[in-house]
């Protein structure tokens, strides 16, 4: 990029012609984390304890300790992730290639059919509509699956119910399908996990992380306010922590988003 | 085992003399080494002895920390050849008195200074009831923190049920011991008490009242045990000990307690005196509470146990009376000075059988009994003396 | 007779809170052989080993026969009240503000006679049973009652003071999705709780007694997360200035030790939920209950926790859980002392497995929750410092007494 194209680009930025738009969620210890049978390890939800507030423990200043998995909250999938992707190079957050943590996206607005059925999945024709309408997903772009889910809050959020969660995500053929034949980055959910709540009963249990991890693609969940975003056109800006070996990261995620019309 | 009992030593050739108090005051800011050493004084002026002649000393102090007698010796430049501590509280005075007389005796020392002092700073009395023994601090202090006035309570009300004792009774001891004390210049109570005021006063735990209680203060009290040939050089008045008795933890199986050690020891006490109980002109009981008072007049035999009530009504117990007793107001009117009151009823008995007793003498009194008791380590008094003097007339 | 308590009246911003205060509290070494069966309701005096004598207060030497061997045993509870008084002037402060007091002297049957607390239904001459307790100070006092059951006994001022009964109080239950935390509230309504405020953890998920709970009368569902600092202390901000009883009812427990566990998560997750648990609930209510010890008839009066038993000797095959308990019966013994200044007992109530999820495969003995409900509620209405609930428990607390490197051996 010349320098002068990324002038104009700061100019747009300060100007408000290109807005940003921030896709995540507050850190908070009451934001729900993924559920697992309590026999296995679970994700730490966050935990914040406070070393000092303008008192004894430091009389001018204020911090914390925090406390939190690498998948709490809004937060990133890097590909050894899961065993799909474990043997892949570059496949953690601190070796990933940073040219991946900004890119375009393509956002599929299945908000209808989730408030209508909460086990809603995203499947081939449904993403293929959405191309007749809006051209074919290029390659290296993210899909955003914008379900509104991000409205809800606490218990309506997890949907836990009868067999666990009850949240949209895609079936397995669409995963596979999106990774091999459209190349896409990654895949975006604003539910916990990139996968359906029910996805332990596809095959292959948890289809998003079988094929994006195994493909080297990388995951975004707890994302918000998708409805902010055009269907193409927006750029997803995501930085995962740089932690060593690390399997994803609690992150901040921002759309740039340009004018339109 | 079994010994015939042995025919005690007579206190011949020891004499007391030079008996001291230093007025006492409700609340002091000196401490008790002050006290003790204004004692020390009194004796060396009263007497007229030197201070070195002064090779023996005794003290009983509750508030003497961190010191012991010893120090005593050099805070006050004695150099003596005998040192004693009796910290028996109200026994302290009787036990001195046995312990020195039996040194002179010896030649173990030749002028032994006996004296009893304590201060009394604003948080003394309930230091020492927190700190008093450790079977009062497990057993006792935690229940209601009523210290002496509870135990003796507890004591007083199995007294009065089982006997028949009525406040009155004891009332008519506290209020007879004010009318002498209205003639004790020292006393620290110097209003009249009426029965019917006694019988109003408030209740402190039941059933002893305001006027069964002492005041705690800070005085001192003291005198004199020496060799007889000492005190005839100095032309001091002296008295003689005809009998003492001590006994430490007496009836243990007395479910509450009911009487002291002495109705052990009476027999022994008036023997060795060659008296009656009649042959005494006064009686100096220990009165911490009247209830004390009653328990000793059948202990040391001037009636039988539970006749003490009908004893106090049908006698006159001020110092024209007919039972002259506690003639100086005793603690109950002229105050408790710590350890001092252990001696109170001997410097008073000594002044009584030396004609010194001044507005409060009782006429031609030559025969004074004293009694001591104390200590309540758990629920009971323990120590009871008493000891007979007797003055130069007699 | 003693009064029925009437409901506590709504305080006044006018008057200042009672600050609390300690009757005394100095006792001898020997002495505290006593306190160690008041923590646990027992009623033991010194027997000598030689004569057989019983003998009160606490010493080193029999009276009867001067050996040294006076172990404390349990002996037995009759006597009879001989002598008693009002104290009505008393010398401390603490005693001062409860004026009148009554004690008085019990003549037991097995020989000693005792100075003694008393409560308000016995009469002098009569016969009375004996009780160790621990009084405001935490130190053990001689406690007498009627020999019989008496109407609303358990209201009497004295004996009141002495315990932590539930009635009228103010309680909080950590984790109302717990099945003990469940039947505990259960049973402290049923003892005369005023309100119950019941955490609920992880408030996003739900559970299938939510219900049932929020329907109980006086009962009030709180988030509480006890892993998060921030959510204890928003409670505490709450209703910290208004907890009479806190029951700590957290429990985190996965099978395993040291070796046969795969990574760490779950240690710190125990440690989060538990010892750090305890450390927010401490940091969070801890100040504010001690200020209320001395604040009427609902005044803050006890914290529990339910801990494991294997807190007191580890239990390889839930050994890390074990540890983690251990690591909250030692903050229990600081936050005791703590807590004392205010006069709030702390109480932990120990059991063995309980009959749920996570011991599931264990044959039994298991215990009950109802069992720990009815526990804790007994033990606060006896004003105990440890509660021992079921036969593991008893019989791991007698193990250990009687030879620990045996115990150690055995469980390990």
């Amino acid at each position: 990029m010349a320098a002068t194209d990324l002038a104009a680009f700061a100019a747009a930025l300060a100007g408000g012609s290109v807005k940003v738009i921030d896709l995540t969620f507050t850190l908070s210890p009451d934001f729900p984390v993924i559920v697992l049978p309590p026999e296995f390890g679970q994700a730490s939800p966050l935990r914040i304890e406070q070393i000092s507030r303008y008192d004894a423990a430091g009389p001018g200043w204020y911090w914390n300790n925090i406390t939190l998995s690498e998948h709490t909250g809004t937060h990133f999938d890097a590909p050894i992730h899961w065993f799909t992707g474990k043997d892949l190079p570059n496949n953690a957050v601190d070796t990933m290639p940073v040219a991946d943590m900004v890119a375009p996206a393509c956002v599929i607005d299945c908000s209808a059919q989730s408030a209508a059925d909460p086990d809603f999945l995203l499947t081939i024709p449904v993403v293929e509509a959405w191309e007749a309408e809006h051209g074919r997903i290029p390659e290296r772009n993210w899909v955003l699956l914008r379900t509104d889910w991000s409205k809800r809050s606490g218990r309506d959020y997890a949907n836990l119910g009868e067999g666990g969660p009850h949240t949209p995500g895609p079936d397995s053929a669409v995963m596979r399908w999106l990774v091999e034949e459209r190349g896409i980055i990654g895949f975006g959910t604003e539910t916990i996990g990139t996968d359906a709540g029910q996805a332990a009963h596809l095959d292959p249990p948890y289809p998003a992380h079988h094929f994006l991890h195994g493909g080297g693609r990388y995951g975004l969940q707890c994302l918000r306010d998708l409805d902010k975003l055009p269907p193409t056109g927006a750029v997803i800006i995501a930085t995962p922590l740089k932690i060593i070996n690390g399997s994803g990261s609690p992150v901040r995620v921002l759309a740039l988003v340009g004018e339109t019309g | 085992m079994n010994h015939a009992a042995r025919q005690r030593l007579s206190y011949d050739g020891v004499v007391v003399a030079a008996p001291v108090t230093v007025p006492y005051e409700r609340y002091s800011i000196e401490s008790a080494q002050w006290w003790i050493g204004r004692a020390l004084k009194g004796l060396v002026e009263s007497s007229g002895i030197d201070k070195r002649a002064i090779d023996g000393l005794v003290v009983s102090s509750f508030t003497l920390q961190p010191d012991s007698a010893v120090a005593l010796t050099q805070h006050f430049g004695l150099s003596t050849r005998w040192l004693d501590t009796v910290p028996l509280g109200g026994v302290s005075g009787i036990a001195g008195l046995r312990k020195a007389a039996r040194a002179v005796q010896a030649g173990d020392a030749d002028v032994v200074a006996c004296i009893a002092g304590d201060t009394n700073q604003v948080d003394t009395f309930r230091r020492t009831l927190e700190n008093f023994s450790r079977f009062a601090q497990d057993a006792a202090y935690p229940y209601g923190a009523g210290g002496a006035n509870a135990s003796f309570a507890l004591i007083a009300q199995h007294y009065m049920k089982r006997f028949g004792a009525t406040r009155e009774d004891f009332g008519r001891i506290a209020v007879s011991q004010r009318a002498n004390a209205l003639r004790n210049p020292h006393a620290l109570m110097k209003a009249p008490l009426t029965l019917e005021q006694y019988m109003k006063a408030r209740p402190i735990s039941d059933p002893i009242h305001l006027f069964d209680c002492v005041m705690p203060c800070a005085g001192a009290e003291a005198f004199l045990v020496m060799r007889e040939d000492i005190a005839a050089s100095l032309k001091l008045p002296v008295a003689r000990i005809a009998a003492t008795i001590e006994r430490h933890n007496a009836f243990p199986d007395d479910v509450v307690q009911i009487r002291g050690g002495w109705a052990r020891d009476i027999g022994e006490l008036y023997a060795m005196a060659g008296m009656r109980p009649d042959d005494l002109d006064v009686v100096l009981t220990y009165d911490d509470y009247p209830f004390v008072v009653m328990m000793q007049f059948e202990d040391l035999g001037f009636c039988e146990k539970g006749e003490g009530p009908r004893f106090v009504r049908e006698h006159d117990l001020t110092i024209g009376g007919n039972f002259p007793h506690n003639t100086s107001g005793g603690q109950l009117s002229v105050g408790q000075a710590g350890a001092g009151g252990g001696y109170l009823g001997l410097t008073e008995g000594l002044r009584q059988v030396l004609g010194q007793a001044g507005s409060t003498q009782v006429a031609g009194a030559r025969a004074a009994l004293a009694s001591g008791f104390g200590m309540i380590n758990y629920e009971r008094g323990l120590s009871s003396g008493a000891a007979i003097l007797t003055g130069p007339s007699s | 007779m003693t009064q029925p308590l009437s409901p506590p009246r709504k305080r006044s911003p006018l008057n200042r809170t009672l600050a609390p205060s300690q009757p005394p509290a100095a006792r001898s070494r020997t002495s505290h052989g006593f306190t160690a069966a008041a923590a646990e309701g027992r009623f033991a005096l010194q027997c000598c080993a030689h004569c057989g004598s019983f003998t009160y207060p606490a010493r080193e030497i029999c009276p009867e026969c001067l050996s040294t061997e006076l172990p404390f045993v349990e002996a037995p509870r009759g006597g009879v009240l001989v002598s008693e008084t009002t104290v009505r002037v008393p010398a401390d402060v603490y005693f001062r503000e409860r004026a009148p007091w009554r004690i008085g002297l019990v003549k037991l049957d097995c020989g000693p006679v005792m100075v003694s607390h008393l409560h308000g239904d016995c009469a002098e001459g009569e016969r009375v049973a004996m009780s160790l307790q621990l009084d405001k100070s935490g130190q053990a006092v001689a406690f007498a009652k009627p020999q019989q059951e008496t109407p609303h006994m358990q209201d009497d001022r004295q004996w009141r003071e002495m315990t932590a009964d539930p009635k009228f109080r103010r309680i909080l239950v950590t984790n109302g999705r717990s099945p003990v935390g469940l039947a505990a509230v259960e049973a402290l309504l049923k003892a005369g709780a005023r309100t119950i405020h019941v955490g609920v953890p992880e408030n996003w998920k739900p559970f299938p007694e939510e219900e049932r709970l929020r329907a109980l009368d006086g009962v009030k569902l709180v988030p509480l997360d006890l892993g998060d600092e921030r959510s204890v202390r928003d409670l505490a901000a709450d209703i910290a200035g208004k907890t009479d009883i806190l029951v700590n009812t957290a429990e985190f427990v996965r099978p395993g030790g040291l070796t046969d566990r795969q990574g760490t998560s779950f240690f710190q997750m125990e440690l989060a939920e538990t010892y750090m648990g305890l450390v927010h609930l401490a940091q969070s209510f801890g100040p504010a209950m001690r200020m209320r010890g001395a604040d009427g008839i609902d005044s803050a009066a006890a914290w529990v926790n339910v801990l494991s038993v294997y807190a007191l000797a580890n239990w390889q095959p839930f050994g890390a859980h074990a540890a983690s308990q251990a690591g909250c019966l030692a903050l229990s013994h600081c936050l005791r002392s703590e807590l004392r200044s205010g006069g709030v007992k702390v109480m932990n109530v120990f059991t063995g497995p309980i009959d749920g999820d996570w011991f599931q495969t264990l044959p039994p003995p298991k215990v009950a929750p109802r069992a720990v409900a009815d526990g804790i509620v007994s033990g606060l209405r006896q004003g105990l410092e440890e509660v021992f609930v079921g036969d593991v428990a008893q019989d791991v607390r007698r193990r250990l007494a009687a030879n620990p490197k045996a115990l150690e051996r055995e469980l390990g």
